[in-house]
């Protein structure tokens, strides 16, 4: 532990006495946070660990002293706030605890904050988990004396669709309007009004007009863009003190003191955020942050926090389903897995194969992909597995294999954090990384970022980004030639390249980010979206890839994985990729799919024509969905919150998460065993402890058993005159926001935008344009100049009436068609 | 008997008071000429030496504020004056920048060749558009005359002025509200420190002074050290405005030596109202405690007016005859830091909210016995507990009255009625519709 001592010997410490006791902390900490490290609670309201100090409430005053020049203690005439004075040398706090003034002098102020505050704990949601009702019953009189008339607002404000306040409750403590200024760069609320009529609002008329403080309107009918527009606005619930800010999903559902609380990790991105899921008898009330001080910190996003609905719509799939004479019928799971287990024998028996694929999609846990890719390989016999069900490449695969998989914790949020240089490739840090982009937002000022993309998004331009254009598809010919300041900020020690998934989709772009990383010595993240991505790859859920990063093209990879797997050998035909599977069933149709959680109208690919043409279809589903629609049997699995299990997320963390609610769902991993079972294959993936030990006995990968690192040279041109340019906004209309409409109102509202150069070229400068490309149907939608690469045309990915793998049918960086002249 | 000393105040009754010529044809901008011949740091000095403390209320040597600055370091620093004169009672600065906006011109241009500054704001009242006029005209001739601009005289020093106009608030004469507010925020105080000499306008070394202060600097270059602290006492020298408002005969700005008494102010305003006797007055503003008749003759200096139990202040003397009822004044200047607490605070906000209603009720004579208690007890969690000065300000009044007119307090709740005629001492006409006009 010498390392430790020499650290800790480095900080500069202060000792300094607090109620008696000695206390060493490092210079500049706060008296109130020295306290805590002393066991000792000062009350306080507007004080945030990770928020900058206001001294606004007053709760937490006490009596100081501190040493003079001459070395005599002098104490300050007036008890000073805890939560804005460093420690010196020397000083001498005295909290309630010790001093009757700092005691009294807080009795004061909780008294002040009473006279104005609704005495309405009983039906307010914050009651039973208060601060504001803790302290007082703790700290405070036990009966007021204010007997006058007490402030009141109309009731509530809805700042958003999903944050609704409750002026009369807040005590300005200004936690929500310094978390959305400092933490999520998102300034739409703030102060209004002054003294006692001070008041958090949004930029509304009625509200600056200060005449009616009328609410602007029905929560669900609010208008997103204009109202509290923020990905991260639920935090503001979550941190807010009293009952004042509330979400219109909890709001009335609940008492605090009759949820179970069950930690969790997030389901819906790559980052393996830390949650909180309060449930009552067996229903998910709410969802919270949990503090993870090396991932989420104390946040999450709204999406974290509010979509949860999905997982028990009423189209959830309880039971097993077969279908008989046409009709999908519910039956018990010993005949579901008979019949599952007969189509798939069949199929597997088939002379003439047309084959036969496994998708797992891209949201199931490291346990399930594993089970998918063994299930895939051992008992079907092939390599037609990708849990990709997105743009995906070989060169991908061959980057991910060579790069990523198997490589342990590789760059961190912290390391993000303290970067001196990023540079996003084919990544948007807020829609696409969501807490990656308050990691960053953090180190604003204090480090270079910049991004290769069409144009420069409203969470890059929080981050004070630089902009090097790109026209989609052509990102690898860009970072071969990065303008020279970029660059050379990316050879600092501590530089990170970050490359998203969508990097896949231009050819050449992952070979020129690793001849980056090896010019300038900066470090590469993968970051994809889905929280399964990183799961899948390690798990060997890949065509081309087993587990470990391992090259199913190597046959001593094969021959060591078959020996784990305790089969003779590993198939030996090239998988293909998700898209390649389902273009050829499509067209000449499978022998059985096993499909998981895939979202057809994500994929650009025909899926419904290649679910009808395959001959027997087994979907593991949560939900109804157009998948169960063609299967010939659905076997049930758990939605995140009843299973136990482990993302991995981005930086290669593993994320395990127990079972929050305890239903009889079954997980992936755990039907596919029972699958195998029947087919007469001991899978040994029953329990997530089973998959974990076998994945913990796997060998560790020597670098001549993973794929080498691809080099695809880039096309210097764009793949037509105008290109299409998307991604996913973060509040969209994905299937894991399905049920929650106060989530989906603070969504940004959909548009496409393009250059001035590029309106006029099409003959559009404003009104609606229709976007058309490989498919019949079209997008319609406003059109908005934006100041951006010429020849590309930007459009959300699955945002209200812009669902653009369905209705186009083409992929970023794909030639696009655009026609003007709607209203 | 002291006698007046008018030095900002000697061209308010010249014609075109207001015009440079007029100014100038008085001996205005001599001190400039002077000072540009000195060192920056000999002028320094000399404010050092003539012992000049801030005029806007807490009297801080102002020489000493202007040393606080950190050595050049070839980036900016900035002059700011706080000319939001919003002070119950207080009427000096707006007067000055009205009859005299040159005093203030060459004294801004004068400490800023002081300490360094190529960029001085002037920050003033919003409500006083008249007043901005007059500071408009007056920078421009300025300019026009060389005395603002790129080397100004020759001396090789640049300065430019701005006048920025508040939105009313006054909370803004707390030097660090002023400073967020000149800088386009919410004018609210901010967390010291760091403190405005180190971190201050756009987070550069600022100077924030008063109108009366900066003022007095001409004056004081021009004549000398000695012609200033030959004015005054041993530690409050040389002269300042003393504001007479509400029951005396002649209201007005007297300017004086410290240390003058109200006797012999009065004596100058021509006595109380028809002679009746004088029952409180402010020494320094609504924000000071208050004094009776008992103080006639406290010598009007920082030290005995301290001594004395309340503060010297913006030497507002707000007078009241025995016609006035001392819990309607109070509630009065209640509701007005009520209006104008700026919110950030629980003790200023919620306490003067809460304030003003147990006073109205007393006054209303609908009090019970415990609210007197209940009005020091909430004085008591506001005073010492705020943000910043003024929820002290805010108490001082409703303190001191308690304290020297109890009787008056209990009567009200005893009675269940003010004993007092409200016309009786209005300054106008006065009638019942107005009750409640600034609730």
């Amino acid at each position: 532990m010498t390392a430790t001592a020499d650290k800790a010997a480095a900080v500069d410490t202060v000792t300094l006495t607090i109620d008696g006791t000695e206390v060493t902390v490092p210079k500049g900490t706060l008296i109130i946070r020295a306290a805590e490290q002393a066991g000792i609670e000062i009350p306080r309201f507007c004080d945030h660990p990770a928020l900058k100090p206001a001294g606004a409430c007053r709760q937490c005053l006490v009596d100081v002293a501190s040493p003079g020049p001459d070395g005599n203690l002098r104490a300050f005439p007036k008890p000073q706030a805890s939560c804005t004075m460093t420690v010196t040398q020397g000083m001498v706090v005295n909290t309630q605890d010790t001093s009757p003034e700092a005691d009294r002098a807080q009795k004061g102020v909780l008294e002040l904050l009473l006279i104005n505050h609704p005495l309405d704990c009983p039906v307010c949601d914050k009651g039973g988990e208060c601060p504001l009702q803790n302290q007082a019953m703790s700290h405070g009189r036990s009966e007021s004396r204010f007997v006058d008339v007490k402030r009141v607002f109309e009731k509530p404000l809805p700042l958003s669709s999903e944050i609704l306040l409750d002026r009369e409750r807040c005590i300005l403590c200004q936690r929500c309007t310094r978390f959305s200024k400092e933490i999520a760069g998102d300034a739409f609320i703030d102060l209004q009004n002054r003294g006692a009529m001070q008041q958090i609002g949004t930029f509304s008329e009625d509200v600056l007009g200060f005449e009616g403080y009328g609410p602007v309107g029905v929560a669900a009918e609010d208008e997103a863009g204009a109202a509290f527009s923020s990905y991260y606005s639920g935090n503001t619930v979550q941190i807010c003190p009293v009952g004042a800010l509330t979400s219109a999903s909890y709001r009335f559902r609940s008492r605090p003191f009759d949820l179970v609380s069950s930690p969790g990790i997030s389901e819906h991105d790559s980052s393996g955020s830390a949650i909180r899921t309060d449930h009552r008898r067996g229903a998910i009330l709410r969802r919270l942050a949990d503090y993870d001080p090396v991932v989420n910190e104390d946040w999450i996003t709204d999406k974290d926090r509010f979509a949860f609905a999905w997982q028990n719509l009423d189209d959830r799939v309880t039971r097993p389903l077969v279908r008989i004479e046409g009709e999908l019928v519910e039956t018990s799971w010993p005949q579901a897995l008979a019949a599952a287990a007969e189509g798939l024998r069949t199929a597997m028996e088939l002379k003439r194969k047309k084959g036969i694929a496994v998708l797992p999609g891209g949201r199931v846990t490291l346990e399930d992909a594993y089970a998918y890719g063994k299930f895939a390989r051992a008992v079907l016999g092939t390599n037609d597995v990708d849990a990709r069900t997105r743009i995906a490449s070989d060169e991908e695969q061959a980057f991910l294999g060579a790069t990523v998989a198997g490589t342990g914790l590789g760059v961190t949020f912290g390391d993000l954090e303290k970067a001196p240089a990023v540079l996003f490739v084919a990544f948007e840090p807020e829609d696409e990384g969501g807490v990656v982009f308050l990691r960053l937002k953090k180190s604003e000022g204090r480090q270079r970022v910049a991004t290769v993309a069409p144009w420069l998004s409203r969470g890059n331009e929080k981050l004070g980004a630089t902009l090097v254009p790109a026209v989609p598809g052509t990102e690898g010919a860009v970072l071969k030639k990065l303008p020279a300041d970029v660059e050379k900020s990316l050879s600092q020690p501590g530089a990170v390249i970050v490359v998203g998934e969508r990097a896949a989709g231009a050819a050449g772009a992952l070979s020129q980010a690793l001849a980056l990383s090896k010019r300038t010595g900066a470090r590469i993240a993968w970051i994809p979206r889905r929280a399964g991505e990183r799961g899948a790859l390690e798990a060997g859920a890949l065509p081309g890839l087993l587990p470990g990063g391992r090259d199913a093209a190597s046959a001593k990879a094969r021959s060591e994985i078959a020996g784990a797997w305790g089969v003779p050998g590993l198939p030996l035909a090239p998988g293909r990729a998700s898209a390649e599977i389902i273009s050829s069933a499509a067209a000449r149709g499978l022998d059985a799919l096993v499909i998981g959680g895939v979202t057809v109208s994500d994929l650009t690919g025909d899926v419904v024509k290649a679910l009808k043409k395959t001959g027997f279809v087994v979907s593991l589903e949560v939900r109804r969905s157009e998948v169960t629609d063609y299967a010939d049997v659905v076997l049930p699995v758990a939605p995140p919150s009843e299973k136990s299990g482990t993302f991995v997320n981005w930086e290669g963390r593993l994320r395990s998460f127990a079972t929050a609610i305890h239903t009889d769902a079954l997980s992936d991993h755990r039907v596919l065993d029972a699958l195998a079972r029947e087919l007469g294959f001991a899978l040994g993936t029953a329990t997530v402890a089973a998959v974990n030990a076998e994945i913990a006995g796997l060998a560790a990968v020597a670098s001549s058993d993973r794929p080498a690192a691809p080099k695809v040279s880039p096309p210097a041109k764009p793949a037509g005159p105008i290109v299409l340019s998307s991604w996913h906004q973060l509040v969209d209309e994905s299937a894991l926001q399905d049920g929650e409409p106060y989530l989906a109102g603070t969504g940004r509202v959909a548009v496409v935008r393009m250059s001035a150069a590029t309106a006029k070229k099409v003959g559009v400068e404003s009104g609606s344009i229709s976007l058309s490309g490989a498919t019949r149907a079209s997008v319609d939608l406003p059109v908005v100049v934006t100041d951006m690469v010429d020849g590309v045309v930007w459009a959300p990915a699955k945002s209200p009436g812009s669902w653009v793998a369905r209705d186009l049918g083409v992929e970023p960086g794909d030639p696009i068609s655009v026609k003007g002249g709607f209203a | 008997m002291t006698t007046l000393t008018p030095v900002l105040s000697a061209t308010w009754d010249v014609k075109d008071s207001w015009t440079l010529s007029t100014y100038t044809k008085h001996g205005g901008y001599r001190g400039l000429k002077k000072a540009l011949k000195k060192q920056p740091g000999e002028l320094v000095q000399a404010i050092k030496d003539s012992g000049l403390r801030g005029r806007g209320g807490a009297g801080f040597p102002t020489g000493m504020k202007w040393g606080f600055l950190p050595p050049d370091d070839g980036k900016p620093r900035y002059l700011v004056i706080n000319a939001d004169e919003s002070e119950p009672g207080t009427c000096k600065d707006i007067p000055t920048m009205l009859s005299a906006p040159h005093t203030l011109i060459e004294g801004v241009i004068i400490t800023s060749y002081a300490i360094g500054c190529n960029h001085a704001f002037i920050y003033l009242r919003g409500e006083v558009v008249h007043v901005y006029r007059r500071l408009i005209n007056a920078v421009r001739e300025a300019y026009e005359a060389g005395h603002l601009g790129k080397n100004i005289h020759g001396s090789g020093f640049d300065l430019d002025v701005t006048i920025h106009s508040g939105a009313g608030a006054y909370i803004c004469g707390e030097e660090t509200a002023l400073l967020d507010s000149l800088e386009g925020r919410r004018g609210q105080p901010r967390l010291k420190p760091p403190f405005p000499a180190v971190a201050g306008l756009y987070a550069r070394p600022t100077v924030v002074n008063n109108v009366e202060s900066i003022a007095s600097v001409p004056a004081i270059i021009d004549r000398g050290v000695a012609w200033f602290t030959g004015m005054g006492t041993e530690r409050s020298r040389g002269m300042g405005f003393f504001s007479l408002s509400g029951h005396v005969e002649r209201p007005g700005q007297y300017e004086a030596p410290l240390g003058i008494t109200l006797r012999e102010l009065l004596e100058f305003a021509g006595g109380m109202r028809g002679g009746r006797p004088l029952k409180f007055w402010t020494p320094g503003g609504s924000s000071t405690p208050i004094f009776t008749d008992a103080h006639l003759d406290t010598p009007l200096d920082y030290e005995s007016v301290g001594a004395a139990g309340s503060m010297l202040g913006t030497r507002a003397l707000q007078i009241f005859d025995d016609t006035t009822c001392v819990v309607r004044a109070v509630m009065r200047w209640t509701e007005f830091y009520k209006h104008e607490s700026c919110g950030k605070c629980t003790p200023c906000r919620e306490g003067t909210f809460w304030l003003t209603q147990v006073l109205k009720r007393i006054e209303k004579g609908h009090g019970t016995p415990a609210d007197i208690q209940q009005l020091l007890d909430t004085c008591d969690s506001i005073a010492g507990r705020s943000f910043c000065a003024l929820g002290d300000g805010a108490t001082s009044s409703v303190i001191s009255s308690v304290k020297l007119f109890r009787d008056e307090f209990e009567q009200h709740v005893s009675t269940g009625e003010c004993p007092f005629d409200h016309a009786a001492s209005a300054l106008f006409t006065y009638s019942d519709s107005l009750e409640g006009a600034h609730a």
